[in-house]
């Protein structure tokens, strides 16, 4: 069984997010990353956009298909990974660390889950 | 169906897809990685899939010609040749491979999806030869070696000096560890390769000698795009049964010059005038144009259409085949792939997108 990370807060759609600034760092997790196969394209939200908590806010398509990036929290973006827009494989290969996606400047938070009932979804 | 590999596929941890109805492996691992050990190394494939057709007789020749657009004579015993069975109507049935196996013995391979197809077709196109079709293919299992290093890991189970007189495109009957096989020079990646065909019931025996050595299995999502970087069509795809291998670009394979063979004056008609050809495309954009996505022109009238299409792991950029109408001149035109509503600019370029160093 894959384990998640415990420090995280996770959606239904399979963001994680860290949230122990005020500024949220978003990215999918590694059971996300596996379904979808190797990522080659990614679309951010642009810096300075605002995004709200259940709404698609960007793209990852993967040699296999195309997937929706949903905004985990609703908030102002103040940073994307250019690296892993450049290199999306870091996705694959390291989700939680350099492969995070982008970060937003908290306004609120959408439903969440822990890293508990995020393991229960994917178990 | 399942190939004689199944469980082995299951044992390394492959994730199956559904292929022609069969259950083959999608991929074991990271799939652009499949890709690059294989252009880089060697990797190893189940191709039990594939249909194997076994046509004998004294009229074998004769008959394989008036069958097949090529013309069989001409292939020396023990040489292969790519070529395609077509409809009167000069459309594409499937495209084939055929080894001579002696004088009056041929082996037809098949595409998965289009085996019983081919068999049957031949079989009614026989009736007037004294050849017999006879269709092995699920008695027939068949794995495939293809990267710069596959010589070097056959070399260690057949005589290396039967390695270096098996040139491309070529095959005799040998044996590894003791089971008889036809090993062949043929493959679908691009690469240097041997494909070994042998009975169901030893080819799980020779697949696990492969794994044994620490050869890569690499599964049908890395077949798919070394194929396409190689140029290389797919039924499905680039072929199909509206499609001639005049458009497809591969007249070079259609020998007009033979006495009578079916579609022949179909094809010789639309030699002189075709309405599509099959382009490469390569994108600006790192999204996949994939099958059925519109080419489109300047003010956005669809020219053509997307028949493959994926992230080239070997160039770094999303590479498509496609047919592009005729009438576009390519001097001049502004072609985009219009990818969910996003017009993504693209440029024509001849195939194959990768093509291995001598």
């Amino acid at each position: 069984m894959m384990s998640v990370p415990t420090n995280l807060n996770y959606t239904a759609e399979h963001e994680w997010l860290d949230t122990t600034s005020g500024t949220a760092t978003v990215g999918i997790t590694l059971y996300a990353a596996d379904a979808l196969g190797d990522v080659v394209f990614v679309k951010l939200p642009d810096i300075g956009s605002s995004v709200t908590a259940g709404q698609v806010c960007g793209e990852l398509e993967s040699t296999k298909s195309l997937s929706d990036l949903y905004a985990p929290v609703t908030g102002k973006v103040v940073e994307t990974n250019l690296a892993a827009v450049e290199n999306p494989a870091m996705i694959n290969q390291d989700p939680y660390g350099a492969g995070w996606l982008f970060k937003v400047e908290i306004a609120s938070l959408g439903s969440l889950l822990t890293a508990q009932e995020y393991q229960a979804q994917i178990s | 169906m399942r190939t004689p590999l199944h469980e082995n596929h299951l044992a390394l941890g492959a994730q199956l897809t559904d292929f022609a109805g069969w259950q083959m492996p999608l991929k074991y691992g990271s799939e652009t990685t499949e890709h690059c050990t294989v252009r880089r190394d060697v990797g190893l494939f189940d191709l039990s899939h594939m249909g194997e057709i076994y046509v004998s007789g004294t009229h074998s020749t004769k008959f394989l010609n008036y069958a097949l657009i090529s013309d069989i004579s001409k292939v020396k015993v023990g040489k292969a040749k790519y070529t395609m069975i077509c409809t009167a109507d000069g459309d594409v049935i499937d495209d084939l491979v055929v080894y001579r196996l002696a004088d009056d013995e041929y082996l037809v391979v098949a595409n998965a999806s289009n085996a019983q197809v081919v068999s049957s077709e031949l079989t009614h196109r026989s009736h007037d030869f004294t050849v017999s079709v006879i269709d092995r293919s699920l008695e027939t299992g068949l794995v495939a070696l293809q990267g710069p290093q596959a010589k070097v890991v056959i070399s260690k189970f057949v005589s290396p000096n039967l390695i270096a007189e098996l040139k491309n495109y070529s095959c005799m009957q040998t044996e590894i560890i003791g089971i008889p096989i036809l090993l062949a020079r043929t493959g679908y990646t691009g690469e240097d390769g041997f494909e070994i065909f042998t009975s169901v019931d030893q080819i799980a025996r020779i697949w696990e000698l492969f794994i044994d050595e620490k050869i890569a299995p690499i599964g049908l999502a890395a077949r798919d795009t070394l194929r396409l970087e190689a140029g290389m069509p797919l039924y499905g795809h680039e072929l199909n049964l509206e499609i001639t291998p005049i458009h497809a670009g591969l007249s070079r394979i259609i020998a007009f010059d033979k006495s009578d063979f079916i579609g022949k004056s179909a094809l010789l008609k639309l030699s002189e005038q075709i309405d599509r050809k099959l382009v490469g495309i390569e994108l600006e954009t790192r999204r996949i144009a994939r099958a059925g996505f519109n080419l489109v022109d300047e003010s956005g009238i669809v020219v053509g259409q997307v028949t493959s299409g994926a992230f080239s792991p070997s160039l770094g950029k999303s590479i498509a085949m496609a047919y592009l109408n005729s009438n576009i001149d390519l001097a001049t035109a502004k072609i985009s792939v219009d990818i969910r509503g996003n017009v993504e600019p693209a440029i024509v370029v001849n195939l194959p997108f990768y093509r291995r160093e001598e």
